[in-house]
């Protein structure tokens, strides 16, 4: 499975749909998968767990991970990281799943092992609910079409960039 | 005098590498140790009541949401309350065999992620597995490798590697094929040598001289290694059925924790979990895994809960070899599930998760409806010994600086494995000192 990723552009939503706000990248990751066959991409929905994302974009040359935040900004703010050569910054460490691990420490993990893609582009937003059984917030919604396109575009991106590569 | 009875606070807002997050208070005054509390805020009670109204044979879906780390052990303990309930018996045959064999597959996950990712940078002086990795990444790779193998079986059998959705009441929706078994069989085999490896890595490790004697609590499968039945059985004398778990073990409010406390009734604290079944049950082991315990130094017995991470690694032995003789011998079955009546009945159930033992009872109507449901997590039942180990820690080591004393509290937990991911969201530590 894994040598399909090799030379491949991966685009990851990562989060809990039964947790309000968390489930964001789940939902953009639904959302460009309709297209996701149009431009070639490979669009996936993980919980975030450290050792299947390191199994998972182990080949890939680029990965785009889509998260929800919590770090104070106000609920719907998007931001872009880029964490190809540097950790990401320090309100994304921990996490707001349940498991011992968040995305910033699949990050490195992948790092010091050497089991990191070239790129590592992380979108996130800024999530308030994450309440057991609720939908995502309205503000979050809102943003999810916004979110939803930069991510395609930064995928379109990063594919153009390793087919003149 | 004044000086002597200081209050002494520690505090730690984020207690890192074990399975979720809680909050632990301790206060000394002077060199007593006043208070020990291992605080839990969110306890599975809402699974426990939503599931009422529910249609008995949601139970295993339902419950296994409580947990992405251990959720076979919820649906295997699920189901088989509701057989109980229901007058059926899943014991033998090949049904039995995909069970035991996707509890393997739980074990192996978990007990690799815990071993190597959780517990292994406390031995190695490093603050967390990342750090750990850059100096031996070779452990890493290898805790991964085990855990991808474990993921595999939960996919096969369970249908996904997470909140499997193929186990039901009476058995599966579907049974693999045996040449869909075979493909787990190379992957298994790595696992075997992996986790054989790690009983050695384990054994050299630095261990303190720690012996501590809570009662330990386990199933008694009767010819196996605990697993998925057994009555409930102690290293004190306790000799029940599940169906008795309430008559002799308790769950009672404490203040400072949302989870009910469990206690035994006629002696209070103990203890579940791989130092339990190790204690109760090594003479189970198969002969690979209980030679490999022994030459990593265990006796009969291990009292020492910092070599727990032995015990882990021993069960991952265990699991490996069991998991394979399983796949060896297995027929297809004929049908995937026996039939299932309800019937107006309470049920009992009870299995080995890897962090210990994991009770369910319900209380069906005769068309299905859950009346009640009843779920005791091993972390719950382990919180009191947990606490009492906290204590002894505190006390031995009452002189060191605070950030040695919290260090050393967090290892005591690390030790134990606790999934508070069942149930809270944060674990700060405090230490609070007269």
């Amino acid at each position: 499975m894994t040598d399909a990723h090799r030379g491949s552009i991966l685009v990851i939503g990562l989060g809990n749909e039964l947790r309000g706000d968390d489930g964001a990248g789940i939902a953009v990751a639904r959302r460009l998968r309709d297209c996701s066959r149009t431009f070639g991409l490979d669009v996936r929905e993980q919980r975030g767990e450290p050792s299947d994302l390191l199994e998972t974009w182990q080949h890939a040359d680029a990965v785009v991970l889509v998260d929800t935040m919590h770090s104070g900004a106000p609920p719907g703010t998007l931001r872009r990281f880029d964490a190809s050569s540097a950790p990401l910054p320090a309100p994304l460490h921990g996490s707001s799943s349940t498991h011992a691990l968040g995305l910033s420490e699949a990050i490195e993990l992948g790092r010091a092992l050497g089991r990191l893609p070239a790129r590592v582009i992380v979108y996130a937003v800024e999530g308030h609910m994450f309440g057991a059984g609720q939908a995502l917030s309205p503000k979050v919604e809102t943003a999810l079409a916004p979110l939803a396109a930069a991510v395609l575009r930064q995928a379109r991106l990063l594919k153009r960039a390793g087919a003149c590569a | 005098m004044a000086e002597s009875r200081r209050t002494r606070i520690i505090r730690t807002d984020y207690l890192a590498r074990v399975e979720g997050e809680g909050a632990m208070y301790v206060k000394l005054a002077g060199r007593e140790v006043r208070e020990v509390k291992l605080r839990i805020y969110e306890p599975p009670r809402f699974f426990e009541a939503f599931l009422r109204g529910r249609a008995f044979t949601e139970a295993p879906d339902i419950t296994a949401r409580i947990c992405g780390i251990c959720p076979v052990a919820y649906q295997i303990s699920a189901v088989r309350a509701m057989e109980d309930a229901c007058g059926i018996v899943v014991d033998e045959g090949p049904i039995r065999t995909l069970r035991r064999l996707i509890y393997c597959g739980e074990w192996i996950e978990s007990h690799s992620l815990h071993v190597y990712m959780l517990h292994a940078p406390d031995f190695l002086g490093y603050a967390d597995v990342i750090e750990m990795a850059r100096d031996h990444g070779e452990i890493v790779e290898r805790a991964l490798q085990m855990k991808k193998a474990g993921n595999a079986v939960m996919a096969l059998i369970g249908g996904r590697e997470v909140h499997p959705i193929n186990l039901r009441v009476g058995g599966f929706y579907r049974a693999p094929t045996r040449k869909e078994l075979r493909t787990l069989v190379d992957p298994l085999e790595r696992v075997r040598d992996r986790a054989l490896a790690t009983v050695r890595w384990a054994a050299q490790l630095p261990y303190p001289e720690v012996e501590l004697v809570p009662e330990h609590v386990a199933l008694d499968d009767g010819e196996r290694y605990p697993f998925d039945r057994g009555r409930i059985v102690s290293d004190a004398g306790l000799d029940i059925s599940p169906a008795q778990f309430g008559e002799h073990i308790i769950e009672e409010h404490v203040e400072h924790s949302t989870a009910l406390h469990a206690r035994l009734r006629e002696r209070g604290t103990y203890l579940t979990g791989p130092l339990a079944r190790y204690n109760l049950a090594s003479r189970m082991l198969r002969p690979l895994a209980r030679d490999a315990a022994r030459d990593a130094g265990l006796q009969a017995t291990c009292q020492n809960p910092f070599k727990s991470i032995i015990v882990r690694a021993v069960e991952l032995v265990e699991a490996a070899d069991e998991a394979l003789a399983l796949i060896a011998g297995y027929e297809e079955p004929d049908a995937p599930s026996m039939a299932v009546e309800p019937r107006r009945a309470v049920g009992h159930g009870a299995s080995e998760a890897p962090r210990g033992l994991l009770y369910h009872r319900y209380e069906i109507d005769d068309d299905g409806t859950i009346l009640d449901a009843r779920i005791v997590p091993p972390t719950s039942q382990n919180q009191r010994a947990i606490e009492e180990d906290l204590r002894a820690v505190v006390e031995r080591h009452v002189d060191l600086p605070d950030h040695e004393l919290t260090l050393r509290c967090e290892q005591a937990i690390r030790n134990h494995d606790p999934c508070i991911s069942c149930s809270t969201h944060f674990l700060d530590l405090t230490v609070d000192r007269d």
